[in-house]
C-alpha cells in the first residue's frame, strides 16, 4: 500500500441555522482553504470526492451543485458518495491505492437545518417493515440507550458525564457549536425528551462543511502543517434491523478497528463520531480503548454534528491533533444508520 | 503495482414498469445471484459490496443502502454507496473495479437499481427549492434543445433519430431482459409517434422501468479460476462540468472529449473505430447515439449521424452500437449506466445470446447524466493490457 497523507483539514464554524448562505457559498471558502494549505496546486489535485444526501437539501441531485463550487473547469475526475464524507475519504484513499493520482479532495457537507432532522431520519430506515412504525432518530438511540443502562454498561449519570467533558473541551475548539461548564446533578435534574436520554445527551443540529486534502508521493509534505499519515482504514456493516443485532455492541466497529490495526500501536487518543452520548461507552468497548485514551479532544459530536461530515470532521480533527505535536498516533470513527449500523476507522500517525 | 482485474460475473433481472411482486431488496437479489452464479461465486467469496443508484428521492427512502445491506449478504463486510447522477451505474462499477485494481479486496459485487414504481421519478425532479432555478420537469424538456442544436451544427437529415430508434428497438427483440419490446416495429411506427419534446417522439425515448443489474469484479488470481471467459477492464474513465456556464458546449461536452481522451489513451487505443469492435453507450433519446459517436472520436465533428445513416452502428454494421436495446428498450435509471458497461462485458465474454457480436474482442461501455456534465466510461477486453 502506498503511504498516504492528510495534507489539510478545513472546516466551518458549526451553526444551528447557516440561512444567509448558499451550499455553494458555504463549500467555496472551506474548500479554497484545504487546497491553499495542502501547498498543493488544484491544477495539481488528480480527484475530488464528496458526501451528501439529497434528504438534507430535500432536492434530487442536490450533490450536483457542488460541483460548480468546484470550479469543474476545464473539467475533473470527479465522484459523489451517498455517504458521510469519511467514506469519500475511503473512495479517494482507494483511488490513490491504484496509483492513478497523487492527491485529492475530499469533502462533505450537509444542511439538517433545512428540514425537521428526526422526521427526515425515519426516512432512512426499512420503508417496509420498520419507517412505517414511526420510530425517529431520537427513539432509535434512546432504545440503544435503554438497552446499555439494562446491561449495566452505563447509567444515566455516566452518560451526563460523557456529555459534560465533550462540552467542557470543545471550549477550545473555535468552530465547536454547543460548549460551556454544565453541572452533572443539574443535567440530571432535566426532563426526558425520549427515556433515558436528556436534551444533553443529544447531538446539536447543525449546518456545515468539512473538507480534507490527501497527498501521495511527492504531493506529501507541501502543506502548512506536518503531514498526518492513514496507517489503516477499514469499514464494517451490521445488521440494519435492529432485532438482528444487540444494540449494546459494536461488531462492526469492532471489526474495522482490528482490520485497520488499532492496536498495531498505542492509542493515545481516539475522535469518535457518538452523537449520543451513550454511543461512546459502545465504541470505546468495541475498540477496546481504556482509561488512558483520551476521546475527543475536538468535543466530538455531541459538541457538533454536521449530518453527512460529522465522520470526516472526526478524521480531520485527529489530524489537525497530531499535526499540531499534541500527540504521536491515534483512531478516528466514522458512524452512519440507525444505533451506529455502519462504521469506519481510520488510524493515524505523525511522521 | 496495481492488480488487473476483470469482470467475472453479470446478472440482470427482466426490466419492466413495475415489478410489484418483489421488495427492492428482492429486485437487487435477483441481479445479484444471477451474476454470483455466472461467476461461480457463492455470498461468502465476497469481499465488499459497492451499491449505485440515482436520487433517493426515486424511491423515497434515504439512503436505501443501509437497509438492502442484509440481503445483499453485506453484514460484517464492507458496503459503499455511489450516486453521481445518471452516470451513476458506470460509476459504481469503476468504484468497484478500483477496490480491486488498489489491491483492497480480491472479489467485490456491485449493484446498480432503480425501482421508480414505489415513487415518482417526475415528482423528485420537478420539487422547487426557494431562490434556487427550479430543474426542468422531466429529462426530455432539458435535452430537447441540446439535440436541436446538434442538427443544426451537422445539418444530420431531420430522420436520424428515427433510425436509431428502430435499430435499437429491433436490437430489444434480441434481448430476453429487455423493457419495451414492439415485435411489429417500423420505420412509421416511430416516425408517426406523438411528439414530445421537439424534436424528440414517443419511440425515441426511453421509458422508466423498474430494474437492477449487477457484476462480480475479481483479481487475476479469481479471475483465472473463473468457470467463464473473463471481460478484463483494460481502462476506466471519468470525467465531471458544471451545470452551465458561459461559453461551456452542452453539445459535445468538454468532460465527455477529456474523458474519452484519457480512456482511448489508458487502453494505448489510437483509432478507435478500427480497434473496438461494439459499443455500448448511453443513449436516452435516440439523437445522443449520433451526438456521442462524435463526442467519443469514432466520428469526425458534424459526421456522427452518417455512421447512423449507413448503418455502421447496426447489429451487423462495423461497429455495432446499443447490441441490447439500450437505454432507449430498458431504463431502471440507476442501473441504466451499468447495463450499459455489463452488456460490453457480456460481448467480449461470448456471453450476449442473440445479440452477440460475432468475434467482439474489445468493447466500450458508457455512461452519462446530470445535464450531459457527468461522464463515465470503461474498455473491456478478451485479454489483459
Amino acid at each position: 500500500m502506498r503511504d498516504v497523507a492528510i495534507a489539510s483539514f478545513a472546516q466551518t464554524k458549526y451553526v444551528r441555522n447557516q440561512v444567509e448562505l448558499t451550499e455553494v457559498d458555504m463549500i467555496i471558502p472551506v474548500i479554497g482553504d484545504a487546497i491553499s494549505r495542502s501547498g498543493i496546486p488544484k491544477s495539481e489535485i488528480g480527484f475530488y470526492c464528496h458526501g451528501s444526501s439529497d434528504y438534507m437539501a430535500g432536492q434530487s441531485f442536490a450533490f450536483v451543485g457542488a460541483v460548480d463550487a468546484l470550479g469543474a473547469f476545464p473539467p475533473i475526475a470527479e465522484s459523489h458518495v451517498e455517504m458521510d464524507g469519511a467514506w469519500a475519504l475511503y473512495e479517494a484513499w482507494v483511488k490513490i491505492q491504484c496509483g492513478e493520482v497523487d492527491s485529492a479532495l475530499v469533502f462533505g457537507f450537509g444542511r439538517a437545518s433545512m428540514g425537521k432532522l428526526r422526521e427526515t431520519m425515519n426516512l432512512q430506515l426499512d420503508p417496509y417493515t420498520l419507517g412505517p412504525l414511526g420510530i425517529d432518530s431520537i427513539s432509535l438511540a434512546a432504545l440503544q440507550a435503554r438497552a446499555l443502562i439494562d446491561a449495566g454498561k452505563t447509567s444515566e449519570r455516566q452518560m451526563a458525564e460523557i456529555a459534560i467533558r465533550n462540552r467542557r473541551v470543545a471550549k477550545d475548539n473555535p468552530n465547536a457549536q454547543v460548549t460551556g461548564d454544565f453541572e452533572v446533578e443539574k443535567l440530571l435534574a432535566e426532563p426526558t425528551i425520549v427515556s433515558p436520554l436528556r436534551k444533553h445527551d443529544c447531538p446539536p443540529i447543525s449546518d456545515g462543511i468539512s473538507a480534507v486534502v490527501l497527498a501521495a508521493g511527492n504531493h506529501i509534505g507541501r502543506g502548512e502543517s506536518k503531514p498526518v499519515f492513514i496507517r489503516g482504514i477499514d469499514h464494517r456493516l451490521d445488521s440494519h434491523q435492529l432485532g438482528g443485532r444487540d444494540l449494546t455492541r459494536s461488531p462492526s466497529t469492532k471489526l474495522a478497528g482490528e482490520r485497520a490495526g488499532v492496536h498495531d500501536g498505542p492509542v493515545e487518543f481516539a475522535e469518535l463520531h457518538a452523537p449520543f452520548s451513550h454511543q461512546e461507552v459502545i465504541l470505546r468497548e468495541a475498540l477496546g480503548l481504556g482509561d488512558e485514551v483520551v476521546i475527543n479532544p475536538s468535543g466530538g459530536a455531541l459538541a457538533a454534528n454536521p449530518m453527512m461530515t460529522a465522520g470526516l470532521t472526526r478524521i480531520g480533527e485527529a489530524a489537525t491533533h497530531i499535526a499540531a505535536g499534541k500527540a504521536g498516533r491515534g483512531v478516528a470513527h466514522a458512524t452512519s444508520g440507525p444505533c451506529l449500523q455502519q462504521n469506519l476507522i481510520c488510524v493515524l500517525e505523525g511522521e | 503495482m496495481p492488480e488487473r482485474c476483470a469482470v467475472i460475473g453479470v446478472g440482470q433481472t427482466h426490466h419492466t414498469a413495475k415489478r410489484i411482486d418483489v421488495s427492492q431488496a428482492g429486485l437487487l437479489r435477483e441481479a445479484a445471484l444471477r451474476a454470483l452464479e455466472d461467476a461461480g461465486c457463492q455470498w461468502s467469496d465476497i469481499d465488499a459490496v459497492v451499491i449505485g443508484k440515482a436520487p433517493d428521492m426515486f424511491e423515497g427512502v434515504m439512503m436505501p443502502e443501509l437497509f438492502l445491506a442484509e440481503a445483499l449478504g453485506c453484514v460484517g463486510k464492507p458496503m459503499f454507496r455511489v450516486h453521481t447522477a445518471g452516470s451513476v451505474g458506470g460509476t459504481t462499477a469503476i468504484v468497484a473495479s478500483q477496490l480491486v485494481k488498489s489491491g483492497v479486496h480480491g472479489r467485490v459485487l456491485t449493484v446498480a437499481y432503480e425501482k421508480q414504481s414505489e415513487s415518482n421519478a417526475m415528482w423528485a425532479l420537478s420539487i422547487k427549492i426557494p431562490f434556487r432555478q427550479a430543474i426542468v420537469a422531466g429529462a426530455g424538456g432539458y435535452f430537447a434543445p441540446l439535440i436541436r442544436g446538434y442538427m443544426q451544427r451537422s445539418k444530420a437529415p431531420e430522420d436520424v433519430g428515427i433510425r436509431v430508434a428502430l435499430k435499437d428497438r429491433q436490437n430489444a427483440l434480441k434481448n430476453p431482459y429487455a423493457h419495451l419490446k414492439f415485435p411489429d416495429i417500423d420505420f412509421d411506427q416511430v416516425a408517426n409517434s406523438p411528439m414530445l419534446w421537439d424534436p424528440i417522439r414517443y419511440l425515441e425515448t426511453c421509458p422508466s422501468s423498474d430494474g437492477a443489474c449487477a457484476l462480480v469484479i475479481a483479481d487475476e488470481k479469481h479471475a483465472a479460476k473463473a468457470p467463464k471467459q473473463p471481460a478484463w477492464i483494460q481502462a476506466t474513465a471519468m470525467r465531471s462540468e458544471p451545470t452551465q456556464f458561459a461559453g461551456r458546449d452542452t453539445v459535445n461536452p468538454q468532460a465527455s472529449r477529456d474523458a474519452a481522451d484519457e480512456l482511448w489513451k489508458k487502453a494505448e487505443i489510437t483509432n478507435p473505430r478500427e480497434e473496438i469492435d461494439c459499443c455500448e453507450i448511453y443513449v436516452p433519446f435516440s439523437w445522443f447515439e449520433p451526438m456521442w459517436m462524435e463526442s467519443l472520436r469514432f466520428a469526425e465533428e458534424g459526421s456522427g449521424w452518417k455512421m447512423t445513416y449507413e448503418g455502421a452502428t447496426a447489429l451487423d454494421g462495423d461497429l455495432p452500437v446499443n447490441m441490447s436495446g439500450g437505454v432507449l428498450s430498458s431504463n431502471p435509471i440507476g442501473a441504466s449506466g451499468m447495463l450499459r458497461f455489463a452488456e460490453a462485458a457480456n460481448q467480449v465474454r461470448g456471453e450476449a445470446g442473440e445479440h452477440q457480436v460475432p468475434g467482439a474482442k474489445r468493447a466500450l461501455g458508457h455512461a452519462y447524466g446530470g445535464g450531459s456534465q457527468f461522464f463515465s466510461m470503461w474498455v473491456v477486453a478478451q485479454d489483459p493490457l
